[in-house]
Formats: structure tokens, C-alpha cells, sequence
């Protein structure tokens, strides 16, 4: 299984006949991602790229059931297009749009905040279900199709990380950029609850950045609720304050949102939090061959209590990996 | 992007926010005339104020920039009540170097002075007004400690930091004000006049696409008037497009040379102090190589992110912004091709490379769509460089290429 995504995923693209959004369209499908539709103002009617082209989101939905929408306008023009797809009915928004004013970004969020929605970015890369379908500008081939889901705030570290974990052999759920702005239609904690409810996720990794507070609370919900092992990495432990580097979102203010505070949380939280970005995928491979070696105490009839016990104390002692 | 002080002040007076009244000056010629102006406005007390946009001014200290051991003056704000001490003051800033806590030891160069006027208050407030990344709703934040870090305030004691959260589908509304107003203990006149300020105030927040105003302190005059005696202002740099009167205060003085340099080839370049130079693309993955150069012992001398597009032209560029910082010892390039081809970057690389020339050892990873070949071309290229297939790999080379650099 994977989250969000599937190949029955119905995509309409909006904005998919200009240059960004015609190239990553025609990405999407050669992935093998459903796109059923297009939308831009005024070309509503003709084809493009062999799927029918809407005037409007709602044509979109109507005729050809779209139920998630991929977003490639321009920045003045993608909050309104995240608000035609919300009010459409889509119930999967993935804005892929950079340098959208923050004003227009609050105003979206709490809008939609109420609605049977989930959006995704904007400023990211998208989403990704390996082997299934792809909604975004990541590129396929360093995929694979596997158990561990992967959340982070950034595109290419995220490419990092993921290679790390294909080349191996752990294949992912599903992986998920959530974007680099300070308002983002999903956070940390929403996606990471997804994973931890997704029975086919054995395992997740969490790169966040400097910068708000968005990782300190995924902790929090990770050291309540989830099992699974949690691997994170946090950019930035040598970026200045005061300083933006390079996403919207990416800047220690008034000594808030540091590296070092997000790892101590993290860690505290019992999340396997790397030093090195090198090591993301290696880490993970041993979390998870710790979980596989734990079915043999099963056999061995050990009662309920002392298992969660010796789950406990082994993350505990590989806390500093 | 930042504004000074005087400029943040001009835009409030847009909005009828009440401010301090003030000139501001950039040769001690302009002196008399501003005196004179305020004079006939009947203020008789002045305060000369640096306008730099770092903090912490008032407990800055003025040194003589030919001199570094030459102190001139203790604080780079002060008050007056004579002319000729206020003609000395701004003398001694106007062109001279102030240090505070937030410059670094490196200081500002004070180009600009903003004669004010002296004010007689009772009391000093604090008011702020951010986006709450927890909510992504903008919050109003109010203390009766004002004059003082509020980051202290919200570290010690943040019982006395009150917030409001405006609901961006309604707007601020007015029984927010008086709540902030009730909860910072005003009464009478100064309760009417701050309900009145802190609605044009936030006007002024949302109109402007601003992401911080900060004013502290906010004073209560002796005749009860609410008046911004200090004002940050700080604007989201996404929404510039529709402000290009704001864009207008854009101050280069107060800039990197280099990352204006840097901004004209559409790079994100932040120069740091360190010895180790990095090209990336991707802000996520640029730091990151930040922390693998600290980690293998370096230090990082800059943030680079070049971008989708890494091509002859980008890199041609980031070398060339690099390598006009005299620290960097060794470059490290760490290029993930996901849609951009690793054999094209890494020809983009030895063309610019070959045409002008690079003198420091190179590290290169490039990962991705035809990794291989690029690792080829470039070992095959009869250039000198290091080259590396993981990031760690990239690391280590790093490490190794600085020990040689230090013996």
C-alpha cells in the first residue's frame, strides 16, 4: 500500500500547457501516474498531450472525475488555483509552485483548513508512490517500490536520501515533499500519521531543516504514538541566523528553530536522528534489520509486556548510531 | 528584505501610525536644516540614531574604521537636549564604524543618521507582529515589558507576553485591541489611543506584506499619546512584486558585495567565514553539504545554490562568486541530477573550469541520471580533480584535500 497516491489516482494538472507543467505532465505519465485532464483558462476543449484540456477545475471533476489536482502556475496565480481546486472538490492538492506570497498562503491554509482536503506543498517536489504513480517534478528512476515512507521539507536532499535507501534495497511506501515554506498545506505530523496508520509502512524517514517549529511537534506525536522506527535528519546545524537559505521558510529567528534544538527533540523522542546526511539510508537499514530480527522473539512465545519492553530498550540503546 | 529604521517609519505614517518625528541625514551638512525643520516643528530635545539594520544600537559602540582600537563614542544612539552636542554626536557616528551584538565584530559602517526627536514618556511597551508557523495565522504579540529583548521576556517570564491570533477571514477585530489594551493595563486616554494605534498598525502589517513589525519600544507620552518610538519592519520577499515602493528602500550598503554579485546571475549565494567553498543545487541539499564539510572538518564559507538549471553558464558563475572570497581553500560541487543530466554538469564544469581557471583544489559529486559517465569525463577531463561517486565519499575527500592544504 502506499498514502495519498495511487495508480488509481485521478491527476488533472493545472496550469499543464506552459513549459513547467507540459514537461512534468508528460514525466508524470510516462511514470505511469492516471492523468486525466488539464486546466488552463481559455484552451478549454482541445487536447493536450492526449488528455482533454478544462477551462475550469470543476469541468474537470465533472467530466472526467479528477480527484487530485497537480499545480504548476505562476506564483501570483497559485493560491486562486489551490482555492478552484479545493472548492472543486479535489481531495488531493499537490502545489508545486515556488515564491508564493506567505499572506496568500495563510489565507489559502485557512480556508481549506475545513474542508475534506489535503494539500501538499506548495514549494516541493510533490509525491511519490514508487511503481505506482507520481504527482510532481522527482525524478522516477531512483525509486523503488518498498516499506519505508519518507517525509521532508527539501527536493534534492530528499533525492539524497531516498538513492541512499534504493541502492540498499529498502524501497518506499511512499515519499512525500511537504515543502519550504513557513505555510504549507500539510506538516511533518500530518504525514507522518499517515505513515503510522499505512500497514504496509515498516519504517520512516524525517528530514527537516531549520527554521518554525513543525519538527519539534512531529516528535511529540512520534514519541506518543509511533512504533515504527523513525530516522531524521535536520539541514542547517551551520547556517548562520537571521539568514534565509534559500526556502522561504529556512531561517533561525530570535534564536528559534535551530538544528540543535529540532535533533534534541527528535532524539528525546526516540527518533534515530543522523549527523551526517550520508547516513540516512544506512541507519534505516539497520533500524529495520533490528525489527526483523524481533518476529524470531515472537516464536519464542515471549508475553505481550516484556516485548514492548525489549522494543523499548533497543531503541534506546542505538539512540546514538 | 530589511529597511531601515527611517524608511520603516515613513511607511507607518502612510497609515496614520503615530511614530517619533525625525530626518533622516547622510552628510553632516544636511545637519542644520533638519535641526532647524524639527525646531520649527517645536522640538527642542533630539535623539541622533544609526541606521544600520542590525540591532542592538543603543548599547553599540562607534569605532573609527581606520582604526579598529579607536573607540569614538559608547552607543550608537543618543539623546540630547543641546544643538551643539547634537551636532557632535552625529559627527562622531556619520561615517564611522558601530559594532553590536548583532553586526559581529566586523561592524557597519554608518551611512545614514536619523535626527529625531527627543520624546518625554512614562512608560515603555512592547508590540510585535509575526506569522505563527505553528497556526499560519499572523499573531499580535503585546508585553508590558518593553525597551527590553522580548526573546528574554519570553524566556523568563512569558506569562507577560499577551497574543492575539487574527482569523484572516474576518480580519483584526476591535475587541482584540482592547483586550491587548485591558491586558497591558491601560486606562483613559492612552487606552483610546492605543486601540486606535494598534488597528492602523496592523494595517499597515498586512497591506505591506510584512513579516515582522516590531516596535520596542512603544512609549506612553506624558500627555497619554501611543508613539512608536522605535519600528523594524521586515517584508516577505515572495510578495515583493506588488511593492515596488517598498522595493525602492532596498539599502546595497547593507549587503554582501558578493551576494549582489551573486543575486545578478539569479544565484542564492550567503557568504560565511569559513574555508571551504560549495556549489549545490537545491537549498535542503546545500545545506546539508554545509554540514558534511563541518563534519569532515571544515568550515563552510558559503551557502550556493545554483538552482535546477546547473549548466556551463550557473557554474561558470558560482566559481567565479566563490572564488572572489580570498578564505576559500578548497571547493566542494554536490549536484543531485534527478531531471538534469550528470554528464552535462560535469562538462558545464570542465568548460568552466577551463575558461577561468580555478586554483584551489576541486571536490566534485555528482549523483544521479548517467552518475557514471560524468565520473568518467571528469577523471578524463586532465584537470585536477577530486571526484566522488556518495556524499560520503565526497566527505572524506574533503577531509583529505584540507589536510594537505594545511601542511
Amino acid at each position: 500500500m502506499s498514502i495519498l497516491l495511487d495508480k488509481k489516482t485521478r491527476v488533472v494538472v493545472q496550469g499543464i500547457t506552459g513549459s513547467e507543467g507540459s514537461f512534468h505532465t508528460q514525466q508524470m505519465i510516462e511514470y505511469g501516474t492516471n492523468v486525466v485532464a488539464g486546466v488552463t483558462p481559455g484552451k478549454g476543449g482541445t487536447k493536450f498531450l492526449g488528455v482533454p484540456v478544462f477551462n475550469t477545475v470543476a469541468e474537470a471533476v465533472k467530466s472526467v472525475k479528477a480527484n487530485a489536482s497537480a499545480i504548476f502556475v505562476p506564483p501570483q496565480f497559485a493560491a486562486d488555483a489551490i482555492l478552484e481546486a479545493a472548492n472543486a472538490g479535489v481531495k488531493l492538492i499537490v502545489c508545486i509552485t515556488e515564491g508564493i506570497p506567505a499572506k496568500d498562503m495563510i489565507h489559502v491554509y485557512n480556508s481549506i483548513k475545513q474542508k475534506d482536503v489535503t494539500m501538499i506543498g506548495p514549494n516541493c517536489p510533490g509525491l511519490i508512490s514508487p511503481g505506482k504513480a507520481k504527482i510532481g517534478i522527482m525524478p522516477g528512476f531512483i525509486h523503488k517500490r518498498g516499506n519505508v515512507g519518507v517525509v521532508s521539507r527539501s527536493g534534492t536532499l530528499t533525492y539524497e536520501a531516498v538513492k541512499q535507501l534504493s541502492d540498499l534495497n529498502i524501497g518506499q511506501s511512499t515519499c512525500v515533499g511537504i515543502g519550504g515554506d513557513p505555510v504549507i498545506g500539510s506538516r511533518f505530523v500530518d504525514i507522518v500519521k499517515l505513515f503510522n496508520e499505512d500497514p504496509d509502512t515498516k519504517g520512516i524517514v524525517m528530514i527537516g531543516e531549520i527554521g518554525g517549529s513543525a519538527e519539534e511537534e512531529a516528535a511529540q506525536f512520534i514519541k506518543k504514538n509511533v512504533k515504527k522506527p523513525v530516522v531524521g535528519f535536520i539541514a542547517g546545524r551551520t547556517a548562520p541566523a537571521g539568514r534565509r537559505m534559500g526556502h522561504a521558510g529556512a531561517i533561525i529567528s530570535g534564536g528559534k528553530g535551530t538544528a540543535a534544538e529540532k535533533m534534541a527533540a527528535m532524539k528525546k523522542a526516540g527518533i534515530y536522528v543522523v549527523e551526517s546526511p550520508a547516513e540516512i539510508g544506512i541507519t534505516m537499514k539497520k533500524a529495520l534489520d533490528k525489527l526483523n530480527s524481533k518476529p524470531s522473539a515472537k516464536k519464542l512465545s515471549v508475553k505481550k509486556s516484556a516485548k514492548t519492553k525489549t522494543k523499548k530498550s533497543v531503541r534506546s540503546k542505538n539512540r546514538n548510531w | 528584505m530589511k529597511v531601515h529604521e527611517y524608511q520603516a517609519k515613513e511607511i507607518l505614517k502612510k497609515y496614520n501610525v503615530p511614530v517619533q518625528d525625525g530626518i533622516a541625514i547622510k552628510d553632516i551638512s544636511e545637519f542644520d536644516a533638519a535641526i532647524a525643520q524639527l525646531q520649527s516643528r517645536g522640538i527642542n530635545q533630539f535623539v541622533i540614531k544609526s541606521q544600520i539594520h542590525a540591532g542592538g544600537r543603543g548599547k553599540g559602540k562607534i569605532y573609527n574604521p581606520e582604526n579598529r582600537n579607536e573607540l569614538i563614542l559608547e552607543g550608537g544612539v543618543k539623546f540630547t537636549a543641546s544643538v551643539e552636542k547634537a551636532r557632535e554626536y552625529a559627527q562622531k557616528i556619520l561615517g564611522n564604524l558601530l559594532v553590536t551584538h548583532q553586526t559581529g565584530s566586523d561592524g557597519k559602517i554608518v551611512k545614514t543618521i536619523f535626527v529625531a526627536e527627543g520624546l518625554d514618556y512614562k512608560k515603555e511597551l512592547y508590540l510585535g507582529i509575526l506569522l505563527d508557523r505553528v497556526v499560519s495565522k499572523n499573531v499580535i504579540m503585546a508585553s508590558t515589558e518593553g525597551g527590553v529583548e522580548i526573546e528574554k521576556v519570553a524566556e523568563e517570564t512569558p506569562e507577560k507576553i499577551l497574543k492575539e491570533w487574527i482569523d484572516p477571514s474576518v480580519g483584526f477585530q476591535p475587541y482584540q485591541a482592547r483586550s491587548l489594551a485591558f491586558g497591558l493595563g491601560l486606562a483613559g486616554a492612552a487606552f483610546k489611543n492605543f486601540v486606535g494605534f494598534i488597528s492602523k498598525l496592523y494595517k499597515a502589517y498586512e497591506e505591506t506584506d510584512a513579516s515582522l513589525l516590531e516596535i520596542n519600544p512603544l512609549v506612553i507620552t506624558n500627555d497619554d499619546q501611543i508613539v512608536a518610538l522605535d519600528a523594524k519592519m521586515n517584508f516577505d520577499d515572495n510578495a515583493m512584486y506588488r511593492h515596488p515602493d517598498i522595493v525602492a528602500y532596498r539599502d546595497f550598503n547593507e549587503e554582501d558585495p558578493l551576494e549582489i554579485e551573486a543575486s545578478k546571475y539569479n544565484l542564492n549565494y550567503i557568504k560565511l567565514d569559513g574555508n571551504v567553498g560549495c556549489m549545490v543545487n537545491g537549498a535542503g541539499l546545500a545545506m546539508a553539504t554545509m554540514d558534511i564539510i563541518k563534519l569532515a572538518g571544515g568550515q563552510p564559507a558559503n551557502f550556493l545554490d545554483v538552482g535546477g538549471g546547473a549548466n556551463k553558464e550557473t557554474v561558470a558563475n558560482g566559481f567565479k562568486i566563490i572564488l572572489s572570497d580570498p578564505n576559500v581553500k578548497a571547493i566542494l560541487i554536490n549536484i543531485f541530477g534527478g531531471i538534469v543530466r550528470c554528464d552535462r554538469v560535469a562538462q558545464g564544469v570542465i568548460d568552466a573550469v577551463n575558461e577561468i581557471g580555478v586554483n584551489v583544489p576541486v571536490v566534485i559529486r555528482l549523483e544521479g541520471t548517467n552518475a557514471a559517465e560524468a565520473k568518467d569525463l571528469l577523471e578524463n577531463s586532465g584537470l585536477n580533480f577530486e571526484v566522488a561517486l556518495s556524499l560520503k565519499e565526497a566527505a572524506e575527500k574533503v577531509t583529505s584535500v584540507l589536510l594537505v592544504e594545511t601542511i
